[in-house]
């Protein structure tokens, strides 16, 4: 399970195209194995290397400037993380170290996937987050972001996510609590709805 | 006062999760091997069982391989410890696999419809954002992450922050020789690649019911283009007659009472859309892209647009110009191409099929296009050669090959040249999506074959 996440300062990589999709968060042939490691070195691939099969890497790219090298947050554009709904996007991002991804939209399936991942996904408007600099500070408990000149900026996020986040908690626990519900929504819809249970289904 | 989506939502609703979140009934699960292995692997390792293996399936589509002939064998490197780590955690999670040799293998969201698994009124998810495409039936379908697809198998549940809805009604009729996938990127273009961010979309009015099944499965296909949580199509006589007698639908007194059921699976006139959105057939025409994003599409007569006309930041417009080696002005039509691809869960079905070799009936592509048909699924590859349509293909010079998502995305292995043009019935242009710097133009099967036929980008109805 992810760590918790209370408030993290870092630096924050300027990368903001608009609809940067989980393609070029990682390309299809960096994930190579079928488990959930072994895929920074692929992160941003295509951008970040010059040629991604030497692994040369591209100047231009800001993850190769030394000041963001290090950097545990993403400054992205609009629609981020849009096409392929690959969970290895977020394993990628956090494996490298990214906390936290802030745009001023996300595509719903990665955006569920950071949070699942310990990213905290943070919806700001384009201008804001175009101005906030770097280092910048998450604050999930204030539920804030600060920019490098000390402007802070409030930010929403829906309470499940934020508890998740907070608490680095598997949601397969939590949801194992409404067992009971569940068995009994099973058994109350076996008999409004057989047509929709399969031979062979025991729940 | 409900939509439709409305009631599928609160009919699976176990509880109020707070904060805008339901924990919501999955009535089905779909993997596939490119994932499958690891959500089946994690939950062993947890010691969590499935909840109902009866209601999960599993499919080999995105990484095995399409030559004919094949086995097991992929030319992406590791492919096949994907083929068998799925095969192998399949079987003993005792879930349904449509194994890579089976008759009904294919394309998740092609066989699904074919088998009868997705039906109106479920809800069925897979780790894959194409899910959508099976909301064509009126079932609540959507893609997800591989976390969450852990997290439905263990506990017959999903945790859904809820979508807002938006009703996009479509007036009028779609002209001759336009087709669904235009229609698509017909309101992609206008209203952006994330312009149904947060939405569950029900497309709707008469031009929608006018459709066939197929075409309403590529409509809904591309509603992840757009940026939306899922799309829908109220299920009416069109559906019904699709689904009947299918494997997996309900037979005898079951139809019966699951015809009951879907009487009133619509959204009431008097519904309430957080968002409404209307848009007129007749002003379609058909589409290709120009540059890297589906929304980058532009009239098939069109031009390549400037940074202003394509209301895009001068920096996107011109990293997409250099990608695709295009500039403003351009015609789409003419443009000399290397590659013609014909498949993919948008566009490769029967009917997408029959419309492609309709056009290549007697004629030859262009020496220098490499062109192939990936038929959806196996049962989509009898039937068409029951018709004939893979000779009329071959002696077109198109490559006939197995069933599976093939070269409509780069696994690691089979991919179009870099630099080299595609004209592609798929669902995505983006960088690198159909190989190392390969140029893909989306666009529909009927102008894929045109052009393949023309070796550059043409109209189908410009044919000599
Ligand atoms: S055909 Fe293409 S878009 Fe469809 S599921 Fe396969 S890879 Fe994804």
């Amino acid at each position: 399970m992810p760590e918790p996440f209370r408030r993290l300062t870092a630096p924050a990589l300027p990368f903001w195209q608009d609809n940067v999709d989980t393609d070029i968060i990682i390309p299809s042939r960096e994930m190579k194995g079928t488990g959930k490691t072994g895929l920074a070195g692929g992160l941003f691939a295509n951008r970040r290397y010059a040629d991604p099969v030497a692994r040369t890497p591209d100047p231009d790219f800001p993850l190769n400037r030394p000041e963001f090298e290090h950097a545990r947050i993403w400054l992205a554009g609009a629609n981020v993380g849009c096409g392929s709904s690959r969970e290895h996007a977020a394993w990628a991002l956090a494996e490298y170290g990214f906390r936290a991804v802030i745009a001023p939209s996300f595509n719903p399936i990665f955006f569920g996937n950071c949070v699942r991942n310990g990213i905290v996904p943070v919806v700001l408007p384009q201008e804001v987050v175009r101005r906030l600099g770097s280092p910048v500070t998450v604050d999930l408990e204030a539920m804030t972001v600060r920019g490098a000149d000390g402007q802070i900026h409030a930010f929403a996020l829906a309470d499940e996510a934020r508890t998740m986040l907070l608490e680095g908690r598997d949601p397969v626990e939590l949801t194992l609590k409404h067992a009971p519900a569940i068995a009994a929504w099973h058994a109350e819809d076996r008999q409004r709805r057989p047509w929709a249970w399969l031979p062979g289904a025991v729940a | 006062m409900a939509t439709l989506f409305d009631r599928l939502f609160d009919s699976h609703a176990i509880a109020d999760l707070g904060g805008g979140s339901w924990l919501l009934a999955i009535d089905r699960v779909m993997l596939h091997e490119r994932t499958g292995a690891a959500a089946l692997r994690a939950l062993k390792a947890a010691g969590r069982p499935i909840v109902n293996p009866a209601h999960v399936f599993a499919v080999m589509d995105h990484i095995v391989d399409t030559r004919p002939g094949r086995g097991d064998q992929t030319l992406m490197p590791g492919g096949q410890a994907f083929i068998a780590e799925t095969r192998a955690a399949a079987r003993e999670a005792g879930i349904t696999l449509f194994d890579v040799g089976d008759p009904d293998q294919g394309i998740t969201h092609v066989i699904s419809p074919e088998l009868g698994i997705v039906l109106p009124g479920l809800t069925l998810v897979a780790p894959d954002s194409h899910t959508c495409t099976q909301g064509a039936f009126g079932a609540l379908a959507f893609g997800i992450g591989s976390s969450e697809a852990e997290h439905a198998l263990a506990t017959g549940t999903l945790r859904v922050a809820r979508p807002r809805t938006m009703r996009v009604t479509i007036s009028g009729r779609l002209r001759q020789g336009v087709t669904a996938k235009d229609l698509a990127l017909h309101i992609i273009a206008r209203h952006g690649a994330g312009g149904g961010a947060g939405h569950a979309v029900e497309y709707a009015g008469p031009a929608v019911t006018a459709l066939a099944m197929e075409a309403r499965m590529t409509l809904c296909n591309m509603a992840t283009e757009f940026g939306a949580f899922t799309a829908l199509v109220a299920p009416d006589e069109t559906t019904l007659a699709f689904l009947e007698g299918r494997r997996h639908a309900p037979k005898g007194d079951l139809w019966q009472q699951a015809l009951a059921c879907w009487q009133g699976l619509r959204s009431d006139p008097s519904a309430r859309f957080d968002r409404e959105l209307a848009e007129d057939a007749a002003a379609v025409a058909p589409m290709i892209s120009w540059g890297t994003s589906p929304q980058h599409s532009v009239p098939l007569t069109g031009h390549v647009p400037t940074a202003a006309e394509a209301a895009l930041p001068a920096e996107t417009h011109a990293r997409a110009l250099a990608y695709m080696g295009l500039a403003p002005g351009q015609p789409l039509l003419g443009l000399p191409i290397d590659g013609a691809f014909i498949g993919s869960c948008t566009n490769s079905r029967l009917a997408d099929l029959r419309r492609a070799a309709e056009l290549l009936k007697g004629r030859r592509a262009a020496p220098t296009v490499r062109a192939m048909v990936v038929p959806g699924s196996q049962r989509v590859k009898r039937e068409a050669e029951a018709e004939g349509l893979d000779r009329i293909f071959r002696a077109a010079g198109f490559e006939w090959r197995e069933s599976g998502c093939s070269m409509c995305f780069f696994a690691g292995g089979e991919s179009f040249g870099p630099g080299e043009r595609v004209v592609s019935s798929t669902n995505r242009n983006f960088e690198s999506r159909q190989g190392p710097n390969t140029r893909t133009h989306i666009t529909s099967p009927e102008v894929v074959a045109a052009s393949a036929v023309a070796g550059r980008i043409a109209a189908p109805w410009a044919l000599g």
